[in-house]
């Protein structure tokens, strides 16, 4: 974690399927390889969605987190 | 698939504002995961592809739908109204206030507008494609239509939808 530099922080709060993972993938098109986004989502869809974006994308996420009122990822740009 | 990509064919057929969220939000979410997406617009979906467009829910034709309040308390807003379908079909305006009921709260839930979903596919290169032989048909012209929309008859979509990895008919 303390290794981790967050590049940008995404606040999807208060977003439903499927706008959490389409900004996710806005937001990492304007990423360079290597950075780190942190994204905010309240859509109780997001960690399977999320999970499922990573797998497809081959973006690497590192952090998947419930923390009760909203979740938080974070995501390195892999390519 | 050519490009190693996974890819995704829709076919959108229907044209009221709650069937016109589904091709949207997959297309959206698929071309968001790196997939080649297309939708081929046919018979009431083609409207969708229309630069003015106002699609409508069609309460008579979804006896099962449920008709909640976008206001009030949450205990209020939790009902789901029974709606017998004399008052579905024959209550003149019907048709606009569960319309303004639904969007009102689509909006208060997050979700995104049938014209956003639109302008999304077309950021992010979703092939729209509008049906040739429904625009004879109905009368349209391809001036009605949003400038990314092409045209095509079901040949063109199945010649993209032949490699495809999900096909849907919506």
């Amino acid at each position: 974690m303390s290794d981790v530099k967050i590049v940008k922080t995404l606040d999807n709060s208060g977003l439903s399927c499927p706008m959490p993972v389409v900004k996710t993938k806005k937001a990492i098109k304007e990423l360079e390889v290597g950075d780190v986004l942190e994204m905010i989502s309240t859509d109780p869809g997001s960690i399977p969605d999320m999970e499922a974006w990573a797998r497809q994308t081959g973006h690497e996420l590192l952090e998947a987190h419930d923390e009760g009122d909203k979740y938080r990822f974070l995501i390195k740009k892999t390519h | 698939m050519e490009n190693g990509k996974k890819k995704l064919a829709i076919i959108a057929s229907k044209g009221t504002l709650d069937w016109a969220y589904p091709p949207f939000i997959l297309a959206t979410a698929a071309a968001s995961m790196d997939w080649d997406v297309g939708i081929f617009f046919t018979f009431y979906g083609l409207p969708l592809l229309k630069k003015d467009f106002h699609a409508k829910v069609s309460p008579g034709s979804n006896p099962a739908m449920p008709m909640k309040m976008p206001f009030g308390g949450e205990g209020f807003r939790n009902i789901n109204w029974p709606m017998p379908n004399l008052i579905m079909n024959n209550v003149p305006g019907f048709e606009n206030l569960a319309t303004t009921l639904m969007k009102k709260t689509f909006k208060d839930k997050g979700v995104a507008s049938i014209e956003e979903l639109r302008e999304m596919s077309v950021d992010m290169d979703v092939r729209l494609i509008g049906c040739q032989m429904t625009m004879d048909v109905f009368g349209f012209k391809k001036d009605d239509f949003i400038e990314e929309a092409e045209i095509g008859g079901a040949a063109t979509f199945l010649e993209f939808a032949a490699d495809a990895n999900v096909s849907l008919f919506i």
